[in-house]
């Protein structure tokens, strides 16, 4: 009876404050609409990736696969299966390799330019190129890089070596792509070091100087530890992001000649299911799941990893 | 704290120096090149004359870009996607953001799980596309605004900062003086909230006036296509239609090719110039925008 009458109690509190706040469920009801058709809606179309889907029928009505994971197992069976793991692994290892500790390098030495002004201006001038479009970059890149015209080459020819047709060769492409890469976030992704060192109680940075310490040894003791969390984390997020290579940024600067290297697992769905003469979209779409869910399984296994390292990690 | 500065020391900032005006260096001088090759004549571009600063000074480039009809319908349509839809971004950010950030919002909890359900299961590309062409918007101006309606991430982001710095008491006062939900929002919490306005708006508006994939994928018609498909044609994939210069003065196929070397590097400069005038504006709020939607909450 007593139960019966708290239970009661709480739902005649919950009415209460539902009709309390009913503007602000009117506020909510727009967006909550939109994620539902836009986010959980197509979840529902996943399943043609076990069926095979024809457009005329439509989703529900395609008849199941047979054997139910047969675009699964075509996809391990596709003669491009290796070569477009191995890129995506290739240039997603060398990006984070290669692009990972320079942002901490970058804040690092930044936080100890003594000048305000000049710090000001590095760190204003190095975050201008990420609001550059992924298109611009790419062109920017064929500019500077093209035989005779370009910058890179004129260059080349001035230091008396050979000119190299960056476009035209295939093995250019992971280098040109990972270090446009770099220049155009490097800036960007220091914001947030640049905070946590900032974070860091000054106290610990004058009771070492006080024992003597010199900066480098402040930068390796004080410094380094202190943005270590966020560094981890960072790295876990990245890592479970390793087959989301820039697929834009890798579609618009492939051609025939670097298609062997460039080809990667979302340019191949893309190009699979709606870029070719007949669209596979069944296929298609089991490869982009395949891709996620390897991705969620290096995300959580990442994640456990850095939790025993470093005690510190995403969730 | 004054202290002398030892001998390791000076080596480290002289190191330190050397490091960062190398990055510098790096970063800056293709900028300043794509600018200074901009104002410069074709000739000194294609014999490598331009190092640093304009050769010839001229704005043949210029009046090219502004001369292709194609270009302008680009830019107009971007800026209306970008105009247009960083508007809706940001109400539906809030609409979503504010009442999420109060407590005791009953249901508050199951609109969260969503919100990381979807951040962390995406459909990917054919789902989406059946979508997109099951609610008829292909080659509609609407599907560059509707289906990126809200970016979740932002909304995070968002919560966060409207958890942290509009304080209960407010509320409460607001509440006693008989201030409903819709006027405490437009009175207070938004006039309060204008960091956060103003770096949402700018990743939206930068999302929106970069996207390129989803115009390529589900727009046709000449006419509705944001610049950076215009751009894609001309500076990647070298479609450069050759009577778009042919006003300028074209005496033989050299030329032509030289102008359009030009044509490109100012084409660089004006479509990227929006945001990069923008941004000194609101970079003063990053640090704390980025830091507040930062993975440690």
């Amino acid at each position: 009876m007593k139960a019966l009458l708290k239970t009661r109690l709480l739902n005649q509190r919950k009415l209460n404050s539902i009709k309390k706040d009913w503007q602000l469920y009117l506020l909510v009801a727009l967006p909550v609409i939109y994620i539902i058709v836009f986010k959980l809606v197509p979840l529902y179309g996943v399943q043609i990736a076990l069926k095979d889907y024809v457009a005329r029928i439509g989703i529900t009505g395609s008849e199941w696969a047979n054997p139910l994971f047969k675009h699964f197992i075509n996809f391990f069976n596709d003669y491009n299966f290796w070569r477009v793991i191995r890129n995506t692994l290739t240039i997603s290892v060398y990006g984070l390799v290669a692009g990972f500790p320079l942002p901490i390098l970058f804040a690092l030495s930044l936080n100890y330019l003594g000048n305000k002004k000049i710090k000001k201006t590095i760190q204003m001038l190095t975050y201008a190129p990420h609001f550059i479009s992924t298109v611009v970059i790419v062109g920017m890149l064929m500019q500077f890089f093209q035989t005779r015209t370009g910058m890179v080459n004129q260059l080349f020819t001035y230091l008396g070596m050979e000119e190299i047709d960056f476009f035209g060769t295939a093995g250019t492409f992971p280098h040109m792509y990972v270090w446009s890469q770099i220049w155009q976030n490097l800036g960007f992704s220091s914001i947030i070091y640049i905070a946590t060192l900032t974070g860091i109680d000054p106290a610990l940075h004058e009771a070492a100087i006080m024992d003597g310490a010199n900066k480098l040894q402040r930068m390796w003791h004080i410094d380094l530890p202190g943005i270590m969390p966020t560094a981890i984390v960072l790295l876990t997020l990245n890592l479970g992001k390793i087959l989301n290579v820039g697929f834009e940024k890798v579609l618009l600067m492939q051609n025939p000649i670097n298609i062997k290297l460039s080809e990667i697992i979302t340019t191949y769905v893309y190009k699979v299911g709606l870029a070719s003469a007949i669209p596979q979209f069944s296929y298609s779409t089991a490869i982009g799941i395949f891709k996620s869910v390897i991705g969620l399984i290096l995300i959580l296994t990442f994640n456990k990893l850095s939790k025993k390292i470093s005690e510190s990690s995403l969730f | 704290m004054k202290y002398k500065n030892t001998g390791t020391d000076q080596v480290f900032n002289i190191v330190n120096g050397i490091i960062l005006a190398f990055i510098f260096i790096v970063v800056a001088y293709p900028l300043i090149y794509v600018v200074s090759a901009s104002l410069s004549s074709p000739t000194a571009i294609i014999q490598g004359r331009v190092k640093l600063l304009p050769v010839d000074f001229s704005l043949g480039g210029y009046k090219a870009v502004f001369a292709n009809g194609a270009v302008v319908t680009g830019f107009l349509n971007s800026m209306f996607y970008m105009i247009v839809g960083t508007c809706v971004n940001v109400m539906m950010t809030v609409m979503l953001a504010y009442p999420l950030s109060r407590k005791g919002f009953y249901g508050g909890k199951a609109i969260t799980l969503l919100l990381i359900f979807t951040m962390m299961f995406n459909a990917g590309l054919i789902p989406n596309y059946l979508l997109i062409d099951s609610l008829n918007l292909i080659d509609k101006r609407a599907v560059m605004i509707i289906p990126k309606a809200l970016n979740v991430w932002n909304v995070m982001i968002t919560i966060t900062y409207f958890r942290t710095t509009i304080p209960d008491e407010l509320l409460e006062a607001s509440q006693v003086d008989g201030c409903t939900d819709f006027n405490f929002i437009g009175k207070i919490v938004l006039p309060l909230s204008k960091p956060i306005l103003a770096v949402i708006s700018l990743f939206y508006a930068v999302q929106h006036w970069n996207s390129f994939f989803d115009a390529m994928l589900y727009l046709n018609s000449e006419k509705l296509v944001p610049l950076q498909i215009v751009l894609r044609d001309i500076l990647v994939q070298n479609q450069l239609s050759m009577d778009m210069i042919t006003s300028l003065d074209p005496e033989s196929i050299s030329v032509r090719e030289n102008l359009a070397v030009l044509l490109k590097y100012a084409l660089i400069v004006v479509s990227s110039l929006p945001l990069l005038i923008m941004y000194p504006f609101i970079q003063k709020y990053f640090v704390k925008g980025i830091m507040i939607g930062s993975v440690k909450g």
